[in-house]
């Protein structure tokens, strides 16, 4: 099956967090659990904050590959992908929990459901992720890949250019 | 009762039984959780008179009611209670990171330790699932390594774990037990009680549900305080940082230098707020649930102490910098890196070297007793003491003690320079020039600390004259405690203080949004005020008096020298005396400073009257003996 990748089309939002700014807390996990499961249980969050070091943080959730590994990896064709999101959805019917997902994601970003036996992947909130509104810091950003790029452009531009202006002694 | 898991585990380190019990709805709703439940569940372990490190001793762990939830600062703070080998009172200390969150999931309100466990062990919970674990190859090990391999070893990163150091497992009485690397429940040694017991670590993985009765009334809430906590409340916390404390300390003569021999320091500059920011901070982050993040992690760059990365506040900096006479940054950080790899209180290890330095200048210490020319602002010879204590090495040895015994030991008049209340040493105010706050700290139960009350508050923002002691100081002092041991029970992060704007309405608001347990604000302020009378209950079954409310020999003897608006100023005898009377009589206790069987009962204490039958006549001279009596 050697199918060239196609790029993520450019349409498509994900959640994308900069490390940066991440502090660790995992509000994201919070209201991401209370939302899709009326509880607080970081085991049934969509989104998983990860901390390796006090000053190294990130949240990881979906990244909507395209095309997507886990939708390849899955023996009975539980996964879908929507062409105009990039959600992928899963049919709880056919989902045995078996977890070849989950091994096929290089981020992570799919987890089992502890009780109901079937995986679980960011479905976005319809558009409006609660795990983004919610984060006190604005680490994470639903943005497509090209305002990504964007952003990353801004953000070393001020960084550069901050550099100059002390080097050249000007207070900014 | 949502919000409480509604189970304590008791763990019998001697046998390695394990068992849960039932909290009941109405203990929680009186003692809330954190330190208010912990200080209750020593009480009804343990047995008067018991030494700190006997395996009779219990070490009781909890989480608040709102750990474990979005709440924020709420969702993650633990307390541990003990008899504390420093003051041989109650000893109480919280720490927040991670740690608490995972408790709570776990399925537990509270953890019971008794006993002594034959070899070096740690305690696995994974969530039902509890067992003592070989822990002879972690012994000697550091926090952070100790941490590193527990994961390692369980696979699994997202076990949390609280730890002790090697200096936990010496027994050094300034022992601190840590989690998530760093972060700690730092006072009055309970590491060491920790370590009495062969215990080398907690290590917890939860995964339970922890629901709340009404999601959109308690999102509500929490947009709210997301909000507040954005605004000039937590303004501080969130830009410099604690050590923005030292400018303003040191401007108003407010900051103990060189062991309480002055009050300002000339380096301020150096060590600032503002200039370790500028240099030092690489970044910022936060702990489980919290909205407006406080926790600067600070990496020297440059110099021998390169690599040095370490949280900074303002407290550990002030110990080892302006206490020391150390205006250097670098070995600032090394001393507090250190403090956290041995795991050692990063106040009082700074206390301890700098009343050593005292001793040395006054030539009660010679250079062939440390081995090292201590002298006040040799940065290289603080971070070498820091490790000799934490390991008792040499001079260390007799200084782990803290400083109380160690003057015991050491003698010729060395109590004179050792700046403790109650055996746990001094923090960061010179409470010479800050008489609210000086009354504040000689009636804290877990001893000398500026975190059992408010009560610098308005003597540094001028709302009351700071150098005089007057009638009217106790209610200040008895309505912040109140506040302050209400934060510490549910559990929320002091630095979010100011985000209740409402006080005790808010945060009963918050009770019971998680708990769906109604709670009015006046319900609240009398349960703190319930939980200061039972610190205070479990001082004086354990003989605390009156005496004991009292200050630093230098604070009573020394005056303030530095030229300026402080000079002069000293706490005495008169003042403190005074000061005591009135907090009494407000508290509603003796002159003696013992609750009264009308207050108890006003408190819903009658089962605990016994504690105090027998102290309550009026102070006769000689004072009678207390009567002991087993319970």
């Amino acid at each position: 099956m050697a199918s060239v990748p196609a790029a993520r089309p450019a349409k498509w939002k994900l959640v994308d967090c900069d490390p940066d700014k991440c502090t660790g807390c995992t509000i994201c996990e919070y209201i991401c659990s209370l939302t899709k499961e009326d509880v607080f249980n970081a085991h049934k969050s969509r989104i998983r904050t990860t901390r390796l070091h006090p000053l190294v943080n990130i949240s990881i959730t979906c990244r909507l590959c395209s095309p997507a590994p886990c939708v390849t990896a899955c023996p009975r064709d539980s996964l879908t992908q929507s062409e105009e999101t990039g959600v992928i959805m899963i049919d709880d019917d056919k989902c045995d929990g078996c977890s070849w997902c989950i091994e096929a994601c290089d981020y992570g970003a799919i987890t089992l459901h502890p009780e109901k036996k079937v995986v679980r992947i960011c479905d976005l909130c319809d558009g409006d992720p609660e795990c983004v509104k919610w984060c006190p810091e604005e680490a994470l950003d639903f943005i497509t890949r090209d305002l990504m790029a964007q952003k990353a452009r801004i953000t070393v531009t001020k960084k550069l250019f901050k550099e100059a202006m002390e080097a050249a002694g000007i207070k900014v | 009762m949502l919000g409480y898991a509604g189970r304590i585990l008791h763990v019998d380190l001697t046998t390695g039984k394990v068992e849960t019990a039932t909290l009941k709805e109405e203990l929680a709703k009186k003692y809330i959780g954190g330190i208010g439940l912990g200080m209750r569940l020593y009480l009804d372990n343990s047995k008067p008179g018991v030494d700190p490190f006997d395996p009779e001793n219990p070490l009781v762990l909890t989480t608040g009611p709102l750990s474990g939830t979005m709440v924020p600062t709420g969702g993650n703070g633990h307390a541990f209670v003990s008899k504390s080998p420093q003051s041989f009172g109650v000893g109480e200390a919280k720490s927040h990171g991670h740690f608490g969150t995972a408790l709570k999931r776990a399925g537990y309100d509270g953890v019971v330790f008794k006993g002594k466990a034959e070899k070096p062990v740690y305690l696995w919970i994974d969530d039902d699932a509890v067992q003592l674990m070989d822990a002879k190859h972690l012994w000697g090990k550091s926090t952070g390594e100790t941490e590193d391999a527990i994961r390692a070893e369980l696979k699994d990163h997202y076990i949390r774990v609280a730890t002790i150091g090697v200096a936990g497992e010496k027994l050094v009485r300034i022992a601190c037990i840590m989690n998530d690397k760093t972060r700690a429940a730092g006072r009055c040694g309970l590491g060491a009680v920790m370590g009495s017991k062969n215990l080398k670590a907690i290590a917890v993985r939860g995964s339970k549900d922890i629901a709340v009765p009404d999601k959109d009334k308690l999102l509500e809430i929490i947009k709210r305080q997301h909000e507040r906590m954005k605004g000039p409340a937590t303004r501080k916390y969130r830009t410099l940082g604690t050590p923005e404390n030292v400018l303003v300390m040191n401007s108003i003569a407010a900051m103990p230098t060189r062991n309480f021999t002055q009050a300002t320091f000339e380096h301020a500059e150096k060590i600032s707020g503002e200039y370790l920011n500028q240099r030092f901070v690489a970044k910022i982050i936060g702990c489980n649930s919290c909205a407006m993040r406080c926790e600067h992690i600070a990496v020297v760059p440059e110099g021998p102490y390169k690599g040095t990365t370490t949280r900074i506040e303002y407290e550990p900096l002030w110990a080892m910098g302006p206490n020391c006479g150390v205006g250097n940054l670098d070995a600032i950080l090394k001393g507090m890196e250190l403090s956290n790899f041995y795991g050692v209180d990063a106040i009082s290890i700074g206390d301890i070297v700098g009343f050593a330095m005292d001793l040395y200048e006054h030539g009660i210490l010679s250079k062939e007793d440390v081995g090292l020319e201590l002298k006040f602002g040799n940065g290289e010879a603080m971070v070498e003491m820091v490790k000799r204590i934490s390991l008792r090495e040499g001079v260390g040895d007799v200084l782990a003690e803290g400083v109380k015994i160690a003057a015991e030991k050491i003698g010729k008049g060395a109590y004179r320079y050792a700046n403790h209340i109650k055996g746990v040493e001094m923090t960061g105010y010179d409470i010479r020039g800050l008489k609210t706050a000086a009354l504040g700290y000689a009636v804290s139960f877990r001893g000398a600390d500026h975190n059992r009350h408010g009560a610098y508050g308005p003597d540094v923002k001028g709302k009351v004259d700071r150098f005089k002691a007057e009638k009217g100081r106790g209610k200040l002092v008895y309505e912040t405690e109140d506040l302050y041991t209400i934060i510490d029970s549910l559990i929320v992060c002091k630095f979010s203080r100011g985000t209740y704007y409402d006080g005790f309405k808010d945060l009963a608001g918050i009770f019971s949004a998680v708990t769906g347990i109604e709670m009015t604000p006046e319900e609240l302020r009398l349960a703190g005020e319930r939980i200061n009378n039972l610190g205070r209950l479990i001082n004086i079954r354990e003989g605390l008096t009156r005496k004991d409310d009292t200050l630093p020999y230098k604070v009573m003897h020394v005056p303030i020298p530095d030229e300026g608006v402080a000079k002069g100023s000293f706490v005495s005898q008169k003042e403190l005396d005074l000061l005591l009377d009135d907090y009494y009589e407000v508290r509603g206790w003796t002159k003696d400073g013992v609750p009264t069987i009308e207050k108890l009962n006003e408190l819903g204490m009658k089962d605990l009257v016994h504690i105090v039958k027998g102290k309550l006549a009026p102070a006769p001279s000689p004072p009678k003996k207390p009567s002991k009596k087993e319970d």
